[in-house]
């Protein structure tokens, strides 16, 4: 019998915390399958967050290290300076990276670092209980916005990669979603030619991934993934938002 | 050369491959300095875009396997404290230089000692320490500097050097001689990529409460060794002393030029130095108290190595205290006074 799909190998034998139907798992996933066929195994350093994505290292089977919230471009910028023949990425929540790390990001991405910031943005704070993030949609419920996101009090959704694409440092930004097979493909390839970008040493490179938060969007995950096709990319559009050659 | 210039040469010896710094005065000439020095020998060099931002850079270099350092002065400091408790959580080398100025808040730009607190105890959340080296001289900086990256190598754990604005502007004659090539260490907990070895995770988190208390247990452990082990200081004329002055950094400059006047009139006052503000040194401050019943702490700030004086003393002596904070520079003239009148005072408390 012909074995259609195993387990990627650099990927601990681990049950993921994730919630059902959280995208999480399917980003380490994909992450760890293009390190496994770019042979990047013994290159990769992983700079880890605070949130949902901060146990990363319990699954990925790669050298990582746990930044503080919010530091990840930085301690990657030190990692990337001194070792830069390896392959550097951070992985981001939408309150790591567009919140309390936007100061961060923003100028690691000005400078032009080589790393790759998997940036996932799901709308909300989800390991804290679902409170408003940066990403948050207009009239978005979180457990902080009670009555609905309203943007003359708190603002309104920012758009990281569309942020980023003015600074000449960035080479490569796009947005991806994991909410249906065929996106996931796509986001598959973002991945690969993030890296690609920063192995061929372009530039700051970074792939937003719109991820279901079932959990905290009181959803079931069907209509969660329903949701970011029918409302979520209104707000944060998919496609390769910048890309220099 | 000035004392920020000096610093960063003596880092450069001592084999310093990162900086990663931010302007704030008075440390902003030991940031250009590296600026200028590391490009040329093309080693690492960032200026940052906060100090939040530069001292999680050293952590990145760090565990990379860099010797890495950053540099800042007092509100520059607060907001290093966060990465500074990641580094030690994590048990990762750093070299730290806080250049003091006056506080709180913005407050000036002159020389000032009211971040001891803050940097011997720790400064961050939760519990840990530092060692922290207060240098007294130009001279003093460039010999502390190859100690510091050698004890944060050595003991894997940040280590600060706690100077102020005088000792980083002024200018002195200094020599390099004293530093050799640095010491290699054998650095497991590096990250490198996986390459013939199981990966390797370097993390803070731990949501198991057993194994937090643990880790904690061991990192008490290790600044056990740092107080057995990495005490320093130095004792002037303290032999015959009557009255024995505790300061250090600068401000133990100052008592020098006050003591010696003093001694010309017979006044018997000798001074301990602390070159380890953390650990502190003790013992000395114990073993004089044996013989010695007046004490006076100088510092430049309302009152904060104090604290650690009487801690030594466990209550024995007479604790005499003067400060100045906000940025004052006393006289050694001014001490000499205040000094004196304190010694008269305690002699005539003995007659009665």
């Amino acid at each position: 019998m012909k074995k259609v799909y195993t387990r990627p190998k650099t990927m601990k034998e681990a049950h993921f915390h994730y919630c059902p139907g959280c995208g999480h798992g399917i980003i380490n996933r994909l992450l760890m399958e293009v390190i496994d066929e770019m042979g990047l195994r013994e290159s990769a350093i992983c700079v880890a967050p605070a949130g949902c994505g901060m146990l990363v290292y319990n699954y990925f089977d790669i050298d990582t290290l746990e930044s503080a919230h919010g530091r990840g471009a930085a301690v990657a910028t030190g990692i990337k300076r001194v070792r830069p023949g390896n392959l550097v990425f951070s992985y981001q929540g939408d309150g790591d990276l567009a919140a309390i790390g936007t100061a961060e990001g923003f100028h690691a991405a000005n400078r032009g670092e080589p790393i790759t910031v998997i940036f996932v943005n799901n709308g909300v704070y989800g390991m804290t209980g679902g409170q408003m993030a940066p990403t948050t949609l207009t009239e978005q419920v979180t457990t902080t916005t009670p009555n609905g996101r309203n943007p003359i009090l708190a603002g309104h959704p920012v758009r990281i990669c569309e942020v980023f694409s003015m600074l000449d440092g960035t080479a490569y930004l796009e947005r991806v979603t994991v909410n249906k097979p065929a996106a996931v493909i796509k986001a598959k390839k973002a991945i690969k030619k993030a890296f690609q970008c920063q192995l061929d040493g372009k530039g700051f490179s970074l792939v937003e991934i719109l991820s279901p938060c079932p959990t905290n969007w009181k959803m079931g995950p069907v209509e969660a993934c329903r949701w970011i096709d029918e409302v979520m990319t209104k707000q944060f559009p998919l496609g390769v938002v910048k890309e220099v050659s | 050369m000035s004392g920020n210039a000096a610093l960063g040469e003596a880092a450069v010896l001592s084999g310093c491959t990162c900086y990663f710094g931010y302007p704030i005065t008075p440390q902003n000439e030991l940031t250009e300095y590296m600026a200028k020095r590391m490009g040329e020998l093309g080693r690492v060099f960032i200026q940052s875009e906060s100090e939040i931002a530069a001292i999680n850079m050293v952590l990145g270099a760090s565990v990379a396997g860099a010797r890495a350092m950053t540099s800042s002065s007092s509100p520059g400091m607060s907001l290093k404290q966060e990465g500074i408790s990641y580094l030690a959580a994590d048990e990762l080398p750093a070299v730290v230089v806080d250049m003091v100025r006056g506080g709180p808040g913005m407050g000036n730009i002159s020389p000032a000692q009211s971040d001891y607190l803050q940097a011997t105890r720790g400064g961050g959340h939760g519990d840990y320490k530092t060692i922290v080296l207060a240098p007294g001289s130009v001279q003093e900086l460039t010999e502390v500097v190859p100690l510091a990256f050698d004890l944060a190598d050595q003991y894997r754990n940040p280590v600060v050097i706690l100077g102020d604005g005088m000792l980083g502007q002024m200018m002195e004659p200094v020599s390099f001689d004293n530093i050799k090539p640095p010491k290699q260490y054998t650095k497991d907990y590096t990250l490198t990529g996986a390459k013939g070895r199981p990966s390797r995770m370097v993390r803070s988190l731990l949501f198991d409460t057993k194994e937090e208390e643990e880790h904690n247990w061991k990192l008490v452990r290790k600044y056990q060794r740092m107080e057995q082990n990495e005490v320093r200081y130095e004792t002037f004329l303290t032999d015959d002393a009557e009255m024995v002055v505790i300061a250090y950094g600068i401000g133990a400059r100052i008592v020098k030029g006050a003591i010696k006047r003093l001694r010309q009139e017979n006044m018997k006052v000798g001074m301990v130095r602390p070159i380890t503000v953390w650990p502190f040194p003790a013992a000395i401050l114990q073993e004089l108290a044996k013989t010695v019943h007046d004490f006076f702490v100088f510092e430049m700030s309302a009152g904060q190595m104090i604290e650690d004086v009487k801690l030594a003393l466990a209550g024995k002596g007479r604790i005499h205290f003067y400060g100045r904070p906000g940025g004052i520079i006393p006289t050694p003239v001014e001490l000499y006074r205040i000094i004196g009148r304190h010694y008269y005072m305690a002699a005539r408390r003995k007659e009665q």
